[in-house]
């Protein structure tokens, strides 16, 4: 088994005994910026999730820097969809970033003074430092995303699992994830996306894994980016494809 | 004066006591309920423990609190499971599941109770009290025992505080962090079983969930923090379990546990209306003063600023 942040060996999941995931081989390499791009009911985010250990499998062997995720859960960090809470609860922006630093801090203990600057310091790198006091409910929904995203930062872990964390965001969220994203990057961690705009995948990602229940093709994006895969995941007839044909 | 007499009589003072352990307990765990949209398992919860608390009669020939109370706790909580049960195996919805949980054991419950007053059992009479609840039976012993079961259900949410926030907010990534996300879950519903426990005397099976409801209902109005709505939640439910007690002993023919049901509704509608920001009366006022805005920005012809027309 390697090191690689991720690597997935076998994977099948089902849903009703159907398979949702197909016998998924892949590995996302250190300190890349991945994408995982497929269409609607692709298994995006239950390859994220089937990791994770959120969904039960069928079948596979899951790594995490060559350990089983029980054991390096401080180097993993989620950024789940924005629309899977309820964001009416009664908490603000600065509480729900401290609880990347639940884990670490462990049963019983309640976060203090240092988690809260940890918190804060999370909120900044996502400037969203003005927002810590308020009602999570008054934000837009951009501003929710970046405090998700600050929550996993909080974690400080060297992996970052987001699941179509642009998904119907402003510009300045979409900028601000971005930075974060390349920052990571600069510190030798390794970023994994589920991501659905093929206009801007290219831009924005260093590795490609093209998802349609099967693992269609996965590489460097120079590597994959090709008219050939992208018509053998969404079909020849996409708008996209004759466009950029 | 009645309000003195909390103190110097006997029976009003052991009422008001046990009245306030249940609106303090129901109050804080129905926080917890109500935020994971579980209310109405409080509800399965205290329907469900009837049948055990027949079963216990007729296994023990006892009416010992201690007894009854136990096998209602016992049966509630597999009601709760049953539950659980129905909707990961079977392909009924969330309300069905609970629906049929409520009302299978609740059936069963009656049928015991029914065949328990026609069996000649000269000790059975009173066993129906725990329908409606009958506050003015409790006695000392009584409030010991529920004092002590509320203790442990405020301790383990003041030590479990963090963890329940993380699981009630977002369980998916509580699981990431490596909580175990199930189990805390069960602890939050035998905590509810705790809560209708407590009330099984006072209040009774069928109008226990009130309490699990109404004072987080009308807390969450007042607070946008977690742990100061679940500290007003815990003083709307003693406010209501002592006004309900009082109320009920300067009246002649006012059942305890109603009444008490009826003062958290109460607190539950003022907190509707009148509570800022999230209260009918300030919404009402707030978008009348949007479309004042509006009104006028249309007569200038001037597009409003967007602060101006959102601002809430």
């Amino acid at each position: 088994m390697t090191t690689d942040p991720l690597s997935i060996r076998d994977l099948t999941v089902a849903y009703a005994e159907k398979p949702v995931l197909w016998d998924v081989d892949v590995t996302f390499p250190a300190a890349h910026l991945c994408a995982i791009v497929g269409p609607n009911g692709a298994g995006k985010s239950t390859l994220l999730k089937s990791s994770l250990g959120l969904l039960p499998t069928a079948s596979g062997t899951i790594r995490f820097f060559g350990q089983p995720l029980a054991g390096v859960r401080r180097r993993v960090a989620y950024v789940p969809q924005r629309t899977s809470v309820d964001w009416d609860f009664p908490t603000d922006a600065l509480d729900v970033v401290q609880m990347g630093l639940y884990g670490r801090l462990g049963w019983f203990k309640r976060p203090g003074k240092a988690e809260q600057d940890s918190a804060l310091h999370a909120l900044e790198r996502v400037r969203m430092a003005d927002f810590a006091g308020r009602q999570i409910s008054q934000l837009s929904g951009g501003q929710q995303q970046r405090v998700f995203l600050a929550r996993a930062l909080a974690q400080g872990a060297d992996l970052y699992l987001m699941d179509e964390p642009f998904a119907g965001v402003d510009a300045t969220t979409e900028r601000a994830i971005l930075d974060v994203m390349q920052e990571l990057q600069r510190e030798g961690r390794t970023v994994i996306v589920v991501h659905h705009d093929l206009d801007t995948v290219r831009d924005y990602f260093d590795h490609l894994t093209l998802l349609n229940v099967e693992v269609a093709a996965s590489g460097p994006m120079s590597e994959v980016f090709t008219q050939a895969n992208l018509g053998a995941v969404y079909g020849a007839k996409s708008k996209f494809l004759r466009e950029t044909a | 004066m009645i309000l003195s007499d909390l103190f110097t009589d006997y029976t009003l003072r052991n009422v008001a006591l046990g009245s306030a352990l249940l609106g303090v307990t129901g109050g804080v765990v129905g926080g917890f309920t109500m935020l994971r949209r579980q209310s109405l398992l409080g509800d399965a919860v205290a329907h469900a423990a009837l049948p055990g608390v027949c079963l216990a009669f007729l296994l023990t020939g006892s009416k010992a609190p201690l007894w009854l109370l136990l096998g209602g706790g016992l049966s509630g909580w597999l009601g709760a499971l049953g539950v659980g049960l129905v909707l990961k195996y079977t392909r009924l919805n969330e309300d069905a599941a609970l629906g049929t949980m409520l009302s299978a054991f609740f059936g069963f419950g009656i049928a015991l109770l029914t065949f328990i007053a026609g069996s000649g059992n000269a000790n059975q009479a009173g066993l129906d009290k725990f329908l409606f609840g009958q506050a003015a039976t409790i006695v000392a012993g009584d409030v010991t025992v529920m004092a002590l079961l509320s203790a442990l259900a405020l301790g383990t949410v003041w030590m479990l505080f963090k963890e329940f926030k993380l699981l009630t907010f977002d369980p998916a990534y509580a699981h990431t962090l490596g909580f175990p996300v199930e189990r805390l879950g069960v602890v939050q519903t035998s905590l509810a079983v705790l809560a209708v426990v407590i009330g099984l005397q006072t209040v009774g099976v069928v109008l226990m969930a009130a309490l699990l409801i109404a004072p987080p209902a009308a807390a969450r109005q007042w607070t946008d923090n977690l742990g100061k709505m679940l500290l007003l939640s815990g003083l709307f439910g003693i406010l209501s379990g002592v006004a309900g007690a009082v109320i009920s002993a300067s009246t002649a023919n006012l059942p305890t546990g109603p009444v008490i049901v009826v003062v958290a509704s109460m607190v539950l509608l003022i907190s509707l209306f009148f509570a800022p920001k999230r209260g009918l009366l300030w919404s009402a006022f707030a978008s009348a003063q949007r479309r004042k805005v509006l009104r006028e920005a249309m007569q200038r012809g001037v597009r409003p600023e967007e602060e101006a027309v959102v601002g809430s």
